[in-house]
Parts: C-alpha cells; structure tokens; sequence
C-alpha cells in the first residue's frame, strides 16, 4: 500500500476489500509517518496507543457489520494547540511542553467517533502565533516540497504532513490565515469554515473572535467530507452555530456554469508576477468551466492588518493571562513573591513573538488607548465585513491569492515582524469578517513552490465555495 | 517615536512579563514600528460605524443561552494534574503576605 498517496475513499475501499484491516493500517501509518518525521519536524509527538485503539474500534465495527463512520481508518494529524486527552498538548510552548490535556476538544471527538485514527500531534508557531511556523520552541518545520523553506504558519505541521503523506488529512486553526497559507504553501486543501461553524471547544484560545478549527486535505472532497463531521452546534461552545450542517458532497457536482465570482482588485496589487500569473491562469480554468469573472473592490482591505494587529493581540494578551505559573505545569524556580513568580515564569516560558503580541495587545487596551486603537479597529472590522457584505450582494464568490509570494527560505523575515505580519494580507480580511474561505492548489511557480488560490464565499456558503473548489479540481486545476 | 523603552517596561508590568534590558530594547523598536503602521487605521472616518465585537449572523436573539441548570465539569483531581505545585486538592503559590 502507497501511504503517502490515501485519500479517505482509497482507506475505504480498502478496508472493504480486506487489503488491509484499519489497525494494519494504522500501524504501517504510524511506521512510515514516525520514519519520515525527522525530515520537517513536523510531527511533535506520536500517540501510537490512541491511534491502535482507535482503529480496533473500526476493525470491531467492520467485523460486526456495522457502519464504521466517513473517516474510518483514516490517518489523521492535530495541531499541537487542539487538545487530546491523555496526549501531551504543547501549543509549541515551553511553557506547555509537559502539559498532558485533561479533556478532549468537540472536534477531536467528532473526528474518532466517524472512524478517524489521530496519528499525532503536529507542530505549530506558539500558541499559533506566526506565519512560518519557526515561532515554534521546539524547532521550525521544513516544507516537504522544498525543504530549505517553511512550511507556512501557523499550521505549519498540519499542512506539512498532508503534503509529505505521513498523514491522510489533520486538523489545523486558523486566526488570520493559519490554514491557508500553510496549505498554500504546501500544496495542500486547507479550509477555514465560517466563524462559528466548528465548535472551538479545546482550542486553546488565542483570539477567541477570530479562532477556527479547519481541516487540511489532497482534495477538496477529503476537507469537505472531514468539515462535515467537525461542524455543528455544541453546547460547550456558546458561539457555535445552530445551523444545519449540508451534505457537502452533494454540493460538489461539477456544475458550476453563471457562478458570479468577483475578483477584489486591492488583492492583486502587490503580488509576485509568477503567483499573480498561476492566479490569472486559474481564474481563466474557471471561466472556461462557465463562471461569470467581474472585478470588485473591498476597498477597507488596506486597513485590514492595523486592525487585526490590534483586535488579535488584544484578545490574546487577555487569553494568555492564565499562563501565569499557578495552573499549567510551567512555574520558574524560586520567586520570592507571588507577582515575581507570575512575572518570571512568564518571562522565562514565552517566545519572543508571543511577548510582542502579549505587549501589543497590553498597550493597545491601556489605560487611554482603548478609543484610539481597540475600539477604533472594532470599527474598522465592522467597514471590512460590510465591504464583503456589499460584495456578496454582487457575486457569488470571490477567489483571490492567498499569499503575495510562495515559502520563503527560513529565516528569511523572522527578524522583522512587520514584514511577517504583511505577509498576511490576503488571509486577514476573510477572518475578520467570519466568512468561509479556502487555499486550493493552482499550481507551481518555476522554481516548484507551490501556489493556492483562495476561494471566499457567504457566510455557511461552505456548498458554494466546495463546488466551485472541487470543479476547478476536477477540471485538472489551473491547467484545465 | 510612538513608545519608549520606559512605556515598554510600564506596559510589561501590567502584562506581568519580565523582560531583559535587551529585550525591552528590542520591544521598543518592534512595537513603534508596528504601532507606526497601526497610525493608517485615522485615515479612515468611522464616524457612525457600530464597533463589531464578534462575527454576526442571522440567528435568533436568544439561540446561544442554555438553560441555568447545575452540571458537573472536569473533577478537582484531572483539574489539578498539571499543577506544578499541587497541595492537599488546592494550587499551591508563593506567599502573597508577611506574617
């Protein structure tokens, strides 16, 4: 069996032929995932017992004739800030790296109750704090396409084993772009539903308005089908949506002829010519499938990363308050009193791109400053979501890069963080406003760095952004 | 300059963060020349514009409050596992008072 080239239908198919039982599968999984592991890092720790149980129980299912669930068998990975009960749960922190979750996350037990066998735990920027996943205390993660680049961030891991295949699909978060760039960079699906859609239960907090949970894939049909079992109200999440979860898979019929698509033109300024090429290749691939293409303007997009620098940094300097020494195992030897223990340990287990959010965010709600930043950047979200809104009323969707430039080599912008914030352009508005929106993979520049164009649709428009995804996929991608 | 090193360590206070002279150097630097960025946002005229706290959608005004009823969460044993100084079913801190 090809590992590194599953898909949850050729898991499936296998399993009902009996070429392999999950628990084989598991275990060859495990196998060529922990052998390949040393190349990205981007695994930070296995949890071959869960994963073993897990497939028994869809080996038991299978045996006793009962429906096993859409992920049966099927290898996944999880962000390292998702928590896995029983399984170490870093965030890519010191200050967690012996932190063992007490409880799982709603979308870890909905990925296991549907079959699904996690492998691991993928690294991550701090707290999934970045755009390269070199923020991480244990180590970057090399992109498996080149491997002197980065993979992406924050979901750098996540994205990097569905590329490498040491994983079929993962679990990855996004705040601002966390999903899509990596799997813009890795030549992965990566998805961000809408806010709300998926339950943020056991995501650990980093700006709780923002926050998503999103899967990674090789196709769109793979992270629509693993977005189905995620979604849906939870009760232990007050902000999770009641709506109904579609039948994506019956949305992804290929028709996608007099699909209004708009194209924003703030985002195709100030993109690299061969990424802004790929774009203008796919959005032709999609006007031959019988899309109407028009150009739009959100034209807010220019404040979009002021504002998300203020709201996300503010929320997590409020977030991060807990790691304080007293609850989650980190503590620094001897402080004399309690305010110093609060103060070293945090001084001690944070990165340096945490303490600047925690600073930015700790400024930006001082005492005098609230008007002039937070409430000021509350304002100008509102202007970004109803430039979407205003769009939407227009066009169906919108496609757009998803990043100004492919992987960079790594180190290259770890010394200046406003250039690593820049870099987010694309991905912030869409988080801003909540909206659906998705990297898909358009090709490869000369050098083969692989690009994804993003797709952005209507609030629970996921049907909507998954047919065109998957026609667009299916019609050989850019090159259709 | 937007901020000093001196509103720097100010600010790290009320974080509660320690930092060394050299990263409170560094902070200076990093912060001012993003906090310079952030400037562009008064170029905008919000005036009227209603501060959007969350992402809203169409629902029901009162579709996410459960009924008040009691229910068990986490017990104080798996709460107190990765207490890094736990002490007979508490947190244990510091001292924060002289005898």
């Amino acid at each position: 069996m090809d590992i590194a080239s599953l898909t949850i239908d050729s898991v499936r198919s296998g399993l009902n032929q009996r070429q392999f039982s999950a628990r084989e599968l598991a275990a060859e999984a495990l196998r060529f995932a922990e052998a390949g592991n040393p190349r990205t890092n981007a695994y930070l720790h296995f949890c071959p017992e869960r994963a073993i149980e897990a497939a028994r129980t869809v080996d038991e299912k299978l045996a006793r004739g009962e429906d096993p669930g859409p992920l049966a068998g099927v290898p996944v990975a999880v962000k390292d800030v998702i928590l896995t009960k029983g399984v170490r749960t870093t965030c890519g922190s010191k200050l967690l790296a012996n932190y063992i979750a007490p409880y799982d996350a709603t979308a870890v037990i909905r990925l296991e109750r549907a079959g699904g066998v996690i492998l691991g735990k993928t690294n991550c920027d701090e707290f999934a704090m970045g755009s390269s996943t070199e923020n991480s205390a244990f180590g970057p993660v090399r992109n498996p396409v080149a491997l002197d680049r980065v993979p992406g961030g924050s979901s750098g891991g996540s994205a990097a084993v569905v590329a490498q295949g040491t994983a079929v699909a993962s679990l990855g978060s996004d705040t601002g772009g966390s999903i899509r760039q990596p799997a813009s960079f890795c030549g992965v699906v990566g998805v961000t539903p809408t806010y709300g859609r998926v339950s943020r239960y056991g995501l650990t907090a980093f700006a709780s308005s923002l926050d998503h949970i999103g899967p990674f894939a090789r196709n769109v049909r793979d992270a629509a089908t693993l977005l189905e079992v995620i979604a849906g109200r939870d009760e232990m999440d007050s902000t999770s949506a009641f709506a109904p979860v579609p039948r994506y898979a019956e949305a992804m019929n290929g028709d996608v002829r007099g699909v209004k698509i708009g194209l924003p033109k703030e985002y195709f300024q100030g993109l690299e010519s061969e990424s802004g090429d790929l774009i203008s290749r796919a959005i032709g691939a999609l006007e031959k499938l019988g899309c109407q293409v028009r150009e739009i303007s959100l034209p807010a997009t220019d404040y979009a990363i002021a504002c998300y620098y203020i709201i996300c940094t503010a929320e997590a300097s409020s977030n991060l308050a807990r790691y304080d020494g007293v609850r989650y195992t980190f503590r620094t030897a001897e402080s004399a009193t309690l305010a110093d223990m609060y103060r070293n340990t945090r001084g001690e287990g944070f990165g340096a791109e945490c303490k600047r959010r925690i600073m930015l965010g700790t400024y930006v709600l001082s005492a005098g400053y609230y008007d002039a930043y937070y409430l000021k950047a509350q304002k100008v979200r509102a202007l970004i979501a109803r430039d979407f809104a205003a769009a939407f009323q227009e066009v169906d969707a919108i496609v757009a890069p998803v990043s100004p430039f492919p992987a960079f080599r790594l180190g290259e912008k770890l010394d200046d963080p406003l250039q690593m914030y820049l870099s987010d352009i694309y991905t912030i508005t869409g988080s801003l406003a909540g909206i659906p929106c998705m990297s898909v993979p358009c090709g490869a520049t000369a050098e083969g760095l692989p690009v994804g164009m993003q797709i952005l649709t209507r609030h629970f428009d996921e049907p909507g952004m998954f047919r065109l995804a998957d026609a667009f996929e299916r019609a050989g991608g850019a090159d259709g | 300059m937007k901020i000093t090193e001196q509103e720097v360590r100010y600010v790290a206070d009320l974080a509660n963060l320690k930092l060394t002279e050299e990263e409170a150097r560094r902070m200076a630097a990093d912060l001012d020349g993003i906090l310079t960025h952030i400037d562009k946002l008064n170029e905008l005229d919000t005036t009227g514009v209603e501060p959007m706290a969350q992402v809203l959608y169409e629902a029901e005004e009162t579709a996410t409050l459960r009924e008040d009823v009691e229910r068990r969460t986490m017990d104080p044993q798996a709460a107190l596992a990765n207490a890094p100084q736990p002490g007979a079913g508490h947190f244990k801190i510091p001292k924060v008072f002289e005898r």
